[in-house]
C-alpha cells in the first residue's frame, strides 16, 4: 500500500468514530431557528450567569435574567438555552408573564462537555433578545454508569 | 411519592416580588447513558413544571435530559392577592407530583 492511501485510510478510520451522536453548534442553531424563526436575536438586556470553569459538569448552576420591566405592556413572555455539544441542543424553555414581576430563571444543568451556552429570551414586543456563555468542564456529565 | 423541597416566604407585601425555589428528587435519567449491562438506561426525566398563583398558571418550564438530576428551579412571583401557590412536576413513566404554599399578602 502506498504511504498516501494509507495515510487517506487512517485518516477515514480516525474520523469515522465520533462515538454518542452529539449536538453541534450547527444542531444548536437549527434548535434556537425553531424557537425564533426567522427572527434576529439582539445581543444585550440579558444575563447569563454561569461558572466559566466547572469541576463537576453533572450539576452546574445557571441563572438567566433579562431586564425588564415586567408590565402588562411590556414583559418577557419566555426565556430558552441551548448548548453545543451535550447530546440534545434543548436544555430549557421557560414561559413567563406579567405576574413574575422579575424576569429571572435559575437552575442546574448538565454539560457533557465543555462549550458555549446560549439563552435567548422573547419579550411582549415580538423582539428576540441573546446571550452568551463559554463554560470549561474538567470532569463531564457522566455519559457511562458510575460504578 | 417523592422529596420536595420548596422555599417560598410565609407573608409578603401587596406588590412585592418574591422568589420562590423549588427543587424536587429525581434521578432525570438522559436516556444516553449505558447501564451495568451495556444496554441504554431508559429515558426517565420530568418534562415539565408548572407553578399557578390561585389557579393562575404564573410560571411554566419545559425540561430537557440536560437538567441536573433532582432538578432546582428557582423564579420570581409577584404577590397580589393571598392564595396558594401550587406547584406541579409531570414527566416519563407517568411521574406526576405537587406541592402547595400558602403565602399571606398584607
Amino acid at each position: 500500500m502506498d504511504r498516501r492511501l494509507f495515510l487517506a485510510g487512517t485518516a477515514a478510520i480516525v474520523v469515522l468514530p465520533l462515538g454518542p451522536a452529539a449536538a453541534t453548534p450547527d444542531a444548536m442553531a437549527e434548535a434556537i431557528k425553531k424557537v425564533i424563526g426567522e427572527a434576529t436575536p439582539i445581543e444585550g438586556r440579558m444575563k447569563l450567569d454561569v461558572p466559566p470553569l466547572v469541576e463537576n459538569g453533572s450539576t452546574v448552576p445557571l441563572t438567566v435574567s433579562v431586564e425588564s420591566p415586567m408590565t402588562e405592556a411590556d414583559h418577557v413572555k419566555a426565556i430558552h438555552v441551548f448548548n453545543e455539544k451535550n447530546p440534545q441542543p434543548n436544555v430549557f424553555s421557560a414561559r413567563l408573564g406579567p405576574r413574575n414581576g422579575k424576569a429571572m430563571v435559575g437552575t442546574r444543568i448538565k454539560l457533557g462537555d465543555s462549550q458555549r451556552i446560549v439563552a435567548i429570551a422573547e419579550t411582549s414586543d415580538g423582539k428576540f433578545w441573546s446571550v452568551g456563555a463559554d463554560v470549561i468542564v474538567t470532569l463531564a456529565a457522566c455519559l457511562e454508569e458510575s460504578p | 411519592m417523592s422529596n420536595i423541597l420548596v422555599n417560598a416566604p410565609k407573608t409578603a407585601k401587596r406588590g412585592d416580588v418574591v422568589e420562590i425555589k423549588a427543587l424536587i428528587m429525581h434521578p432525570m435519567e438522559t436516556g444516553f447513558r449505558p447501564g451495568p449491562n451495556g444496554r441504554i438506561i431508559p429515558r426517565n426525566i420530568i418534562e415539565r413544571f408548572t407553578a399557578t398563583w390561585n389557579g393562575a398558571e404564573i410560571f411554566a418550564m419545559d425540561m430537557s435530559p440536560a437538567i441536573a438530576a433532582n432538578p432546582f428551579v428557582s423564579f420570581f412571583a409577584q404577590a397580589n392577592e393571598s392564595g396558594t401557590v401550587v406547584l406541579r412536576w409531570t414527566g416519563d413513566e407517568g411521574f406526576a407530583a405537587e406541592h402547595r404554599v400558602d403565602i399571606t399578602v398584607a
